[in-house]
Formats: C-alpha cells, sequence, structure tokens
C-alpha cells in the first residue's frame, strides 16, 4: 500500500489547512485580524477544489471543501468575538475530554451497528437497546451493589433485546425497519414500566456503584493530561473496540464470513456459511454492544437513569455508521465529530443557550448532507435490509 | 389481539392475579371514555346550522362527565392520529417507510401557529380565510419537508428512512431553538412557564362542537380527519396518481419498465404523506393547544403512534380509523389523569400503552410468524400420529 502523501496527500492536507483556518483565530493563537482565517479558509477551499476537478475524488475533495467554508466561518466569528469568551469556551483540554466521554456511548452503538448491518441485517432498534442497557445497568447496579454485575445485566439485556430483533428479522423474515421499529418502543415502554414500577417516584437509588475513571496521574497537567488524565474505564474500552471491531471484520475469517452475508447471502451460503447463524450472533452481538453504550450513559457518563435517557442517542449513532461508510475508523471518527459538536454545543452557552440548542441539529443535518451524496456518496453493504430465505 | 394478550401476561406477572388484570383493563376503557356510549338514553341533539333538536341516544348535553371529557380526549387524540396514521400509510403504499411523521407533524404545528400570529399583523383577514390559509400552510410545511426526503430517495437513492430520521431531529432541535428561553420567536411568558410561541388569535380558532374549548373539547377538524380517510380513498383506489403510486409500490422495476416515471412518484408519495402529517399538526394547534411550546416539540411521539396505527390498519382508510380509534382510547385510556389511581400508580400506566404498541408493530410486521406457528401445530400432530 503506498503512502497517502503520493495520491491524496494533498486532499488531506486540504482538509487539514480548512481546519487551520478555524485554529488561527482560536486560543492560544488567537489572531485578532479577521484576513488569516479568511484567507487560510480560502486557499483550503481552493485546493480541495482543484483536488476534486482534476484527480476526481470527490469524496476528499468535498470534505476539504467543507472544512475550508467552516474553518473560515469559524475563524472570521471567532475574531469578531470578545477574547474572554473565546477564553471560556475554547478550552482544548475539556473540551477533547467531554469530546470523548460524549463519542463514547455513540460508539458502541454505532460499531454494534456495524456488525448488525455489515451481516446484512438493519439496526435501527439501537435507540432501544441503549435505553434497555441504561435501565438494566442502573438495576443491576443497586440489586448486586456492583458495577461489573451491573454491567454485565446490561450487556446480557441488550443481548436478548439483539435476540428479539435477530428472531424477528432472521428466522421471522419480517420488515428489519418495523421490526427495529417495534424494539424501540418495546424498550421505551419496557424501561419507564419497569421504573416506575421499581423506583416510583423517588427516581433512581442514590447510592449506585458506578464505573470508575482510570487516573493516569503521570500525564501531568499539560494538554495530554487534561484530555486523557482522567477518563472513565468504558471510554478506554470504547478505544480498543474500534481497534479490535477493525481487525475482527476485515483481518479475520469470522469478519470474511460477516461480510459475505451482507454483500451476497446466497454465495455466503453456496460455500457452506451458515448465514442464519452469523446473521444471529452480528445481531446479538449489536445488542450487547448497544447495551454497553447505554450502560455507559447510565453508571459511567452519570449515576441514574431517566425515562427515555438515551434521547435519540441510537439514532445519532446510525447516523455515525452511515456517515462513517460502514467502516470502523470511519464510524469512529464520526461519533467524534458529533461527540465534539455535542461538547462545543455545551460550551457555546457561554454565548448563548439559543445558539446552542441549534447547534445540536447540526449532527443530523452533516448526516442528511452526507447520504444526499453532495459529499461523496455512502454505499451500503448490498444485502442490508434484505431478509434471507434459505433454499 | 396477541399484542393484548402479551401485554396481559405482563401485567399478570408484576401484579400477581387475573382480577386485576382484567381490571387494568377495565381502567384503561373507562379512562378512554369509552364507557360514555353504554350510558344509553333518550336525549336529544342539536342539528348544525339550525335551533331543531331531533333525538339521539346518547346524552351530548352532559360535558362535563368524567366520561364525556376523556370520549373528548380520544377523540380529540383521534383526530390527529388517523391523520399521521395516514401519513405512514401512503408512503407505505408507495413502498416507504415514512419515520418522519413526527417531524412533519411539528412543522405543520410550527408553520400554523406562524401564519395566524404573524399574518394578521399584515393583513386583517376575517377568521375563516385565516383558519384556512394557516391550515394550507401547515400542510405545505409538512409536505416540503417530507419531500425534502422523496427527493434524495427518488435522486440519489438516500434511503428515507435515515433521511426522515434526520429531519425529525432537525426539526426538534430548530423548534426548540425558535421557543426555548431566549429564542428568537419564544414570547416572554411569565417566569417558570414552559416557554412557548405566542398564542393563536381567537379568531383563528377551529369551532369546538362538543364540550369546553378549554378543556380539551372536541373542535370541527374531527370532520376534517374523517374527510381526510376518504380523500386517502379516494385517491389511493380512484386516480391516476394512486394507481402509480400502488404500482411503484408493488414493484418499483416493473413500475419503471411500464413507463412509469419512479422518481416522481417517490417525491409524491412523500409530499403528499407530508401533507396528512402536516395537516395534523395545524388542527392539533387551532383546534385545542392554540400555541405550540417546547414540550410538545421535544416530547411528541404522535408521528411513531402513527406508525403503529398505519401498520396495525393495514394501510386502509377504514383501517386506519379504527385502528387510530383503538391507539387514541389506549392512549387516552393510560394518562395519568385519566386512569384510577388505585389501581395503576401514575407512570405505569403511559408505559403500558408504549409496550402495547410496540407489540403490536412487531406482531403486525412479522407475517411469517402465522404461518410459522401453524407450522408448529402440523408438526405436533404429525409427530403424534404414528405414535
Amino acid at each position: 500500500m503506498a503512502i497517502p502523501w503520493g495520491s491524496r496527500g494533498l486532499g488531506f492536507a486540504a482538509i487539514a489547512i480548512g481546519v487551520c483556518a478555524a485554529l488561527v483565530a482560536l486560543p492560544p493563537v488567537g489572531t485578532r485580524s479577521p484576513a488569516l482565517p479568511i484567507a487560510i479558509g480560502l486557499l483550503a477551499i481552493a485546493l480541495g477544489l482543484a483536488f476534486w476537478l482534476v484527480r476526481g475524488e470527490r469524496r476528499i475533495g468535498g470534505y476539504a471543501i467543507a472544512a475550508g467554508i467552516v474553518g473560515l466561518l469559524i475563524g472570521y466569528f471567532a475574531t469578531r468575538s470578545s477574547t474572554t469568551k473565546l477564553d471560556t469556551v475554547v478550552v482544548w483540554g475539556t473540551l477533547f475530554a467531554a469530546m470523548l466521554r460524549y463519542a463514547t456511548p455513540l460508539a458502541f452503538a454505532a460499531l454494534g451497528g456495524l456488525f448488525s448491518e455489515r451481516s446484512g441485517v438493519v439496526n435501527i432498534g439501537l435507540e432501544g437497546m441503549m435505553l434497555m442497557g441504561a435501565f438494566f445497568a442502573v438495576w443491576g447496579s443497586d440489586v448486586t451493589g456492583s458495577w461489573v454485575l451491573g454491567v454485565l445485566i446490561a450487556l446480557a439485556a441488550g443481548a436478548l433485546t439483539g435476540l428479539l430483533h435477530a428472531v424477528f428479522s432472521i428466522s421471522l423474515r419480517s420488515d428489519q425497519i418495523v421490526g427495529g421499529t417495534a424494539i424501540n418502543f418495546l424498550a421505551l415502554g419496557i424501561t419507564s414500566y419497569l421504573f416506575f414500577k421499581l423506583y416510583g417516584s423517588q427516581g433512581s437509588p442514590s447510592e449506585l456503584s458506578t464505573i470508575p475513571d482510570v487516573h493516569l496521574s503521570f500525564l501531568g497537567h499539560g494538554f495530554i493530561g487534561d484530555v486523557f488524565g482522567k477518563l472513565n474505564l468504558m471510554i478506554w474500552v470504547a478505544i480498543a473496540l474500534v481497534f479490535v471491531t477493525w481487525i475482527v471484520v476485515f483481518k479475520t475469517p469470522i469478519g470474511l464470513r460477516i461480510r459475505a452475508c451482507g454483500e451476497h447471502p446466497r454465495a455466503a451460503d453456496t460455500v457452506g456459511i451458515d448465514v442464519y447463524a452469523v446473521r444471529y450472533g452480528a445481531v446479538i452481538l449489536s445488542g450487547i454492544l448497544a447495551g454497553a453504550g447505554g450502560a455507559f450513559l447510565s453508571i459511567g457518563f452519570g449515576n441514574s437513569f431517566t425515562e427515555n435517557m438515551t434521547a435519540g442517542r441510537g439514532f445519532i449513532a446510525l447516523a455515525a455508521l452511515i456517515f462513517g461508510g460502514w467502516r470502523p475508523f470511519g464510524t469512529a471518527a464520526a461519533c467524534l465529530l458529533f461527540g465534539f459538536s455535542s461538547a462545543l454545543g455545551v460550551n457555546l452557552q457561554a454565548y448563548s443557550t439559543s445558539i446552542s440548542t441549534l447547534f445540536t441539529a447540526l449532527p443530523y443535518l452533516l448526516t442528511l448532507v452526507a447520504v444526499a451524496g453532495v459529499i461523496g456518496r455512502t454505499i451500503p453493504p448490498a444485502a442490508d435490509g434484505i431478509p434471507y430465505k434459505k433454499q | 389481539m396477541l399484542a393484548f394478550l402479551v401485554s396481559g401476561v405482563v401485567v399478570l406477572l408484576t401484579t400477581g392475579s387475573i382480577g386485576d388484570t382484567l381490571k387494568t383493563y377495565r381502567a384503561i376503557f373507562r379512562g378512554a371514555g369509552l364507557n360514555w356510549f353504554f350510558a344509553v338514553g333518550s336525549h336529544s341533539i342539536g342539528l348544525p346550522f339550525s335551533d331543531a333538536r331531533v333525538w339521539f341516544p346518547w346524552n351530548t348535553d352532559d360535558i362535563t362527565s368524567q366520561a364525556a371529557s376523556n370520549l373528548e380526549q380520544t377523540l380529540l387524540l383521534w383526530t390527529a392520529l388517523v391523520l399521521t396514521g395516514l401519513a405512514v400509510a401512503f408512503a407505505f403504499r408507495c413502498g416507504l417507510f415514512n419515520i418522519g411523521g413526527n417531524g412533519q407533524y411539528l412543522s405543520g404545528a410550527i408553520a400554523a401557529v406562524l401564519i395566524s400570529t404573524e399574518l394578521p399583523k399584515v393583513v386583517n383577514l376575517p377568521g375563516l380565510l385565516l383558519i384556512i390559509v394557516s391550515i394550507l400552510g401547515a400542510m405545505l410545511a409538512g409536505a416540503a419537508l417530507a419531500g425534502i426526503a422523496g427527493l434524495l430517495k427518488g435522486t440519489v437513492g438516500a434511503h428515507e428512512v435515515i433521511t426522515t430520521i434526520m429531519l425529525n431531529w432537525i426539526v426538534v432541535w430548530v423548534g426548540s431553538y425558535l421557543f426555548n428561553v431566549g429564542g428568537p420567536l419564544q414570547t416572554s411568558g411569565g417566569a417558570g412557564a414552559v416557554p412557548s410561541s405566542s398564542d393563536v388569535p381567537d379568531k383563528a380558532h377551529l369551532h369546538t362542537f362538543w364540550g369546553d374549548p378549554l378543556l380539551q373539547g372536541l373542535h370541527i377538524g374531527f370532520f376534517i380527519s374523517i374527510a381526510a380517510l376518504v380523500v386517502y380513498s379516494l385517491v389511493l383506489n380512484r386516480t391516476t396518481l394512486g394507481y402509480e403510486v400502488r404500482a411503484v409500490g408493488h414493484n418499483p422495476e416493473a413500475a419503471r419498465y411500464g413507463g412509469i416515471n419512479v422518481p416522481r412518484n417517490y417525491f409524491l408519495a412523500m409530499a403528499i404523506a407530508g401533507l396528512f402529517a402536516g395537516l395534523a399538526g395545524s388542527l392539533d394547534i387551532l383546534g385545542w393547544q392554540y400555541r405550540v411550546d417546547i414540550t410538545t416539540i421535544q416530547g411528541t411521539n404522535i408521528g411513531f403512534i402513527g406508525i403503529a396505527v398505519a401498520l396495525l390498519g393495514r394501510n386502509t382508510a377504514v383501517g386506519v380509523g379504527l385502528s387510530a380509534l383503538l391507539f387514541a382510547a389506549l392512549q387516552t385510556g393510560t394518562a395519568s389523569r385519566n386512569l384510577d389511581p388505585t389501581i395503576f400508580a401514575p407512570g405505569v400506566g403511559g408505559s403500558l400503552a408504549v409496550i402495547i404498541q410496540g407489540l403490536v408493530v412487531l406482531f403486525v410486521g412479522a407475517d411469517v410468524l402465522i404461518l410459522v406457528m401453524l407450522g408448529w401445530l402440523r408438526r405436533g400432530r404429525s409427530r403424534k400420529a404414528p405414535a
């Protein structure tokens, strides 16, 4: 494999220059003249456009143009805003740590979705599976008094929900999207029902055993220390999971089988792969991972369960999966992007609450733009969503 | 039915006796106000557009009793559910899964509020005209939003499920931005109140013909929904457009081969679905909510119940009408304020309704289940036979 500098280096450089357009105007550089970010942003746009036209690579060229435009706008507005506000909003260390925190539940669910969809089963029930994980993590942690068992129970709950989806979408060959919708309804109903039944109006139990943070004090108090010094255990698991997923899906025979079932189940069947078994495994695994994401949300990120607490994160995870082109690193990058926009959205409240609310819509808009094919086309696994019938 | 049985088992497991399970269903039935129909007697009803009164088996003058007010709420919800159900059903007939009912409903609601509050500042329209303009605007807003998904499906093949979900959330957050504290369209109401838009002027309210307009009485949008059912059926079964939509839904490849413009039908089917959902939003706003607030924007799930309505109703007009009634009754009957607190702790009932909806969607989606169960029965018999 050639080093990308030759073929696609220009495109990546253009993206980086686009990012720089924003960076020059933000602390610690903090230039006050609007001309600089505008000039750099325009350079990035020009490079991206040239790359697009000359090399015909729409995807990277498109991203470079987008990065240039966004960088230009951010840089311009940053030079117009007061330095004190900028310093409160843009604290890189905390911002990146928050980004990892927000991205983690998404990453678990999205990687779960990756397994399921790579094997050919559309999983829009991720939201419900996360919610089940979130509730049963709290319940398990409360009953057993141990977060380890709480997480295991959450994984089991996710697995069961995944199994339900698998039975209906694989064995019973019902419409996978209808089935996923049903999962979302059911999970919302079951978790709220049990929550009210078990905990009534008092809400979550107060003394919950939660997933611990990993303190790496040797990292000190620099940027690295601020970002990685005090992260939750589950965040490290999520980071590892991205690599594991990549290895499993693309470097092992199991991964090859999963992908074969998602691209051409008939062919996979012909060479002796049990399509049903692979799909069952993948969908149950997706439930387990989504459950882990939910568990992080309820007893890692916070320490309580509230009704419908996932609040659409399962759908954002799905969006990240599509945005990342059904690939582990692409998906992780999309999760980070969405996580960063959430973290920034919270910090933007320093300017105004309503602007930060509006900012929340950005991930969805980005996904819409991505699937609309403006920036290259996203191509799902060929047999994604099509029930397979053995002959 | 299966869903009701299964959910009955859920209640049974958590309460522990059959009597309680039956009591629960009766409580839901009462909470929905359906017992109103049992109070048959000799009453009279006023004929529309006149002072004449004729005999009617039920007491319509009774607008304050528990049963009547519950039933008013059920029918009020029915009005909206029929329309969001049709929004899903119409797209289904074209082979599209419209999960965007929520977003289309909300954009309709927001458009209705904007037009009915802002337009009078520009021109002084009579009430009826203002209502018509508001409703049409809301329908167009819903259609525009759904049309984006249809257009993307038709042109670049973007899956409508993904695009409609994304559009839902965009509407939710843009709506929250507009009407939340500090938003450009939020009225400076009293402290502690839910942030909301300005109120719809009185003259743009839909006439409430049964019950108290301030306590969620039933408004004439009820009849608009009935009309929508008829229109749905006529368009689908008696027009060229309906034929093409159904042909595409049945087999897009065959339809294309037969000379039907498939992308155009994808766009139209979604846009028409959006018309229904947008209409639902405007009727709720002009009929009983009179403003759009942040709780509705972030918390409504009427578009999602519409999916259950359409699935259970098998995408036919009659089916949608009936299943909307079932779900409206279920929803109203389990709302905590209508449910007997001795039978159900507040909050539990609503969750039960969601579970039942989930089960309905799950089982209705699995046609094969019945075949499989028949297969089990047959296998069970054949195994017994040789012995």
